[in-house]
């Protein structure tokens, strides 16, 4: 049942970030990550990843993209305002994207399919475990981590603040 | 998955579903009586004794409407808003304990749709997620001022879920556990070792903000600033018409009805009250649960009036007031309380 639930999923997953990038309307576009997400979500709970899958729920849906909902909202976008694109940006975009896909190709070649992954510990992605994972072994990467989003906080605070002094 | 499971479960489920919808239903009348009653008026009182058939006549009322969809709105989004709004209130429900394991004919049935062991972090997940039917219905809406009263709700929401949380981390800090059928089971009776076990008496601060953030979150006053007549028309609702409109009212009532039953489970004890185990003798292990889940419903009839309560009594703050007390007061108090309490667990246990 599991593998017929994750088959699922999974096409739901590409067809919603497809529909992300070919939606007109840019907040159409946001709700439509937002489902994306969501089925990451499920993915979450299907590998056993209880925490993750709540975080991932309340963090990318319940904050960062009502964030990016309250913008594109407050920007009014439409097709009308939306800036023409010069031939050569159309050009360089080609270029890039080609580029990428060459890349991709190139090292999907390079991958063979690895022997699938069992988990020593079942109850791995339970909070209880998790938390001594985090705070036991990886104790400086996470602190270190942490001190980094503290200073990006900071630093997006001071830069909004600068504009207030000079004004 | 045996069908016994699946069965049990499903009964369980339509029968919170329906309390919950009923109970929503008749906050409405509830809210007008009370409303009576504090400015000395009479309040509904035509439709059945003491008018006690108006959610009904309400209800009707609201179907019979006329169904308008404003033809500049995008039509699924408008659609959808209301409906997501009335399921993100509703799925709210499935992580609360109604009570304490019943024993039905030798079968043990918990009185708890899912003990997933992140229940508390689920109700934040839902509580999040529960904004953004109020933001489709109002952008989809195709006009300003509903836009702009989503806007505010989104504002607020994100604001007053910080506080929220951090309130949650202190009470967190003395449960050790994020399942929620842990955290009232660890608040047995009324007194034990000198103290009392609901964690209000250990928590009173995390209680206060986590109050005030959960008046917040479900917009009501003194926070219905994304309903406002004066400044917005009406609100992120203001085209809707017919069911779509009372979807709305009604997520808000039963959004009510689930913050009353989250603080009630954290807070106040949940299913256990005073004397329970005395009665759990009395009774046996069939009865005694459901003494547990009506003193359940009793705390959180009390909440039900207190929001009522608070809303006929204090006017709605001013924006940048309610911008203030979340980013200024809130969240710098909930800190401190995470602190204080992390200091006096370390005292009191290494001391």
């Amino acid at each position: 049942m599991g593998t017929q639930v994750f088959y699922f999923v999974a096409t739901l997953s590409i067809i919603f970030s497809l529909m992300v990038i070919f939606a007109k309307n840019p907040i159409h576009s946001v709700l439509y990550l937002i489902l994306t997400f969501f089925t990451f979500t499920v993915h979450y709970v299907l590998l056993n990843a209880q925490f993750l899958a709540v975080v991932n729920f309340i963090v990318y849906m319940g904050a960062i993209m009502v964030l990016f909902l309250f913008v594109l909202m407050l920007l009014n976008l439409n097709n009308e305002t939306e800036p023409s694109k010069s031939p050569l940006i159309k050009i360089v975009g080609v270029i890039a994207g080609g580029c990428l896909v060459v890349t991709l190709i190139g090292s999907l070649k390079a991958t063979t399919i690895s022997s699938p992954l069992i988990l020593k510990n079942q109850g791995l992605g339970l909070v209880e475990n998790l938390g001594k994972e985090l705070f036991g072994p990886f104790l400086l990467p996470f602190e270190l981590s942490s001190l980094l989003l503290l200073a990006a906080m900071v630093g997006a605070v001071l830069l909004s603040k600068r504009d207030e002094v000079e004004a | 998955m045996d069908s016994g499971f699946v069965i049990e479960k499903f009964i369980l489920v339509a029968i919170i579903f329906g309390i919950s919808l009923v109970i929503a239903m008749y906050s409405t009348y509830a809210e007008r009586k009370v409303a009576a009653f504090l400015q000395d008026r009479l309040g509904p009182d035509r439709a059945g004794p003491f008018g006690i058939l108006q959610p009904l006549a309400d209800g009707l009322k609201m179907f019979m409407k006329e169904e308008i969809i404003p033809t500049t709105s995008s039509k699924w989004l408008f659609i959808a808003g209301p409906g997501l709004a009335l399921l993100c209130a509703c799925i709210g429900t499935a992580v609360i304990p109604w009570g304490s394991p019943m024993v039905i004919g030798g079968k043990v049935v918990p009185l708890q749709v899912s003990d997933i062991n992140v229940g508390v972090l689920y109700i934040f997940g839902v509580v999040s997620l529960g904004v953004y039917g109020v933001m489709i219905g109002g952008w989809a809406s195709n006009n300003k001022y509903s836009l702009l009263s989503a806007i505010r709700a989104a504002s607020q929401n994100i604001s007053y879920e910080i506080a929220m949380g951090l309130s949650i981390i202190a009470l967190l800090l003395l449960s050790n556990t994020l399942s929620l059928k842990t955290i009232v089971e660890q608040q047995h009776g009324f007194w034990k070792d000198g103290w009392f076990t609901w964690y209000f008496f250990k928590q009173p601060l995390g209680f206060l903000i986590f109050m005030v953030c959960a008046f917040a979150e479900t917009n009501r006053a003194p926070f219905d600033l994304p309903e406002c007549e004066t400044e917005l028309i009406g609100g992120y609702h203001t085209e809707y018409s017919s069911m779509k409109l009372g979807f709305y009212l009604f997520a808000e009532y039963i959004n009510m009805f689930v913050s009353s039953a989250v603080m009630a489970t954290l807070y106040f004890g949940g299913y256990n009250y005073p004397g329970m185990d005395w009665v759990a003798t009395q009774l046996g292990t069939t009865w005694a649960p459901l003494v547990g889940t009506a003193v359940l419903f009793g705390k959180i009839f009390f909440f039900i009036f207190f929001f009522m309560w608070v809303r006929w009594t204090i006017p709605r703050f001013r924006y940048d007031q309610l911008m203030n007390l979340g980013w200024r007061g809130l969240i710098p108090l909930a800190i401190a309380n995470i602190i204080i309490t992390g200091i006096v667990i370390a005292i009191i246990e290494k001391f």
